[in-house]
């Protein structure tokens, strides 16, 4: 396996932006590659140039209980990536190279964005809370 | 001893009880539980731009055989002579299956939320507690073991959609990751037919979860998309695992699989050396 530190070339692709489904999203971005559809081996993250990060954010109450969504300076799966909460708790959310998204609660579906992943994992829930993301580091 | 892996449908009562009991002391000791941590830490880091490990990419099936062959030797350990049975999902495809009665998984019986209520792993029996507290080994405050069979996809995989994936010639290919062309991706579910991943969600539940492995069907469901990988190999026999060089975030050929560290995907590829399936010609010979 190449040696590139993980979260390296994390930038923020187009699709971010896009996917959250910010009608508000100001910026559009101009040159961003589709993340990770080109392809090539080592240059799956997005390369282009970071579009600006959304200001916007989505608050909504669905099947009566809160979703959050803002775009993270952090988060697990790096900077940009929106954070999602479900009734305050973080539902851990990650993209997919076509920009469709997963879910820690539906890890083996894919979405077309965050709002639609956080409303399944909602149903899913069904009123039940998230705990926080703690596996360690796997040792068997 | 060689290892033979049954087809569950034709397990005996004995053979049931047997694998039942052994998956329920693991759990007691607190074994089974690393388990379910260890899946939930690689699905949950392994990333389509990123390093990808356990999912998403061509180590997928070298990983899940390495940590199936894991679990397989602490069952044995347990009992020597328990085998990981698979689960043929082509064949047995209804929740009336015998695969749900409650001498084996359970799940006939489910409540409203899909809590699993009656079998070895339903909450009545006291043995199968989804630990929240110190090691949190679900992804959310339920307890109990929960499915939908059916709820959140309505047919599982046929045996020609099976046919139409093991007939790709190529292993996997670049971006390797869930948006590659070839057979790993198209096994493993994120692009065309969809195999393994439908038949999680078809489970639903903690099937659909990173934390997979609380539900002990997955090791049913893992043997079959193990056993399916054997059946490609020898369909197509010029065919190997790629990517054969270093490859920027991926485990090629001859790199090592975390958290092993001493195994390559090559040291995988024979199962004969570990394991036969009940159905190869002269089940139990070996070479
Ligand atoms: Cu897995
Ligand atoms: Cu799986």
């Amino acid at each position: 396996m190449n040696m590139i530190t993980r979260r390296q070339a994390l930038g923020l692709g187009s699709g971010v932006a896009a996917a959250i489904g910010l009608a508000a999203c100001s910026s559009k971005p101009s040159s961003a590659p589709a993340a990770g559809a080109s392809g090539a081996p080592g240059a799956a993250g997005p390369s282009g140039a970071p579009v600006a990060l959304p200001t916007g954010t989505i608050d909504e109450t669905y099947q009566g209980h809160r979703i959050q969504i803002t775009v993270g300076t952090g988060g697990h799966h790096g900077v940009g990536m929106p954070v999602v909460k479900i009734d305050g708790n973080e539902l851990h959310i990650m993209r997919n190279a076509d920009n469709s998204w997963v879910t820690v609660v539906n890890h083996y579906e894919t979405f077309p964005d965050p709002i639609s992943a956080a409303r399944a994992a909602v149903r899913e829930l069904q009123g039940a809370d998230l705990v926080p993301f703690t596996p360690k580091e796997a040792k068997l | 001893m060689t290892t033979v892996r049954k087809n569950q449908a034709t397990l005996s009562a004995d053979e049931k009880r047997a694998f039942v009991n052994a998956v329920l002391e693991l759990k007691r000791t607190g074994i089974y539980d690393r388990y379910v941590n260890a899946h939930n830490w690689f699905l949950m880091n392994d990333d389509d731009f990123e390093d990808r490990i356990g999912h998403r990419g061509p180590s997928f099936l070298p990983w899940h055989r390495r940590f199936l062959l894991d679990f397989e030797s602490a069952l044995q350990r347990i009992d020597k002579n328990v085998s990981l049975p698979y689960w043929d999902w082509t064949q047995d495809r209804t929740p009336n299956s015998s695969l749900w009665a409650s001498d084996f998984m359970g799940g006939t019986r489910r409540g409203r939320d899909g809590q699993v209520l009656d079998g070895p792993f339903g909450a009545q029996n006291g043995k199968w507690v989804l630990t929240v507290g110190v090691l949190t080994v679900g992804v959310d405050r339920r307890s109990y073991l929960r499915r939908g069979l059916g709820s959140g996809t309505p047919q599982l995989p046929t045996r020609a959609d099976v046919d139409s994936v093991l007939a790709m010639p190529v292993y996997d290919m670049a971006p390797w990751n869930s948006s590659s062309n070839g057979f790993r991706n198209h096994l493993e579910g994120w692009r065309g037919i969809n195999l393994h991943n439908r038949v999680h969600v078809w489970v639903g539940g903690q099937m659909t979860s990173a934390a997979s492995p609380n539900d002990p069907v997955f090791w049913l469901h893992h043997a079959f998309i193990d056993k399916l990988w054997a059946e490609w190999q020898a369909k197509n026999p010029k065919s190997g695992y790629l990517p054969a060089t270093r490859t920027a975030h991926v485990v090629d050929l001859n790199s090592v699989l975390s958290p092993w560290n001493n195994v390559t995907p090559a040291d995988m590829l024979d199962h004969h050396r570990f394991y036969t399936f009940d159905t190869e010609a002269g089940g139990q010979q070996r070479y």
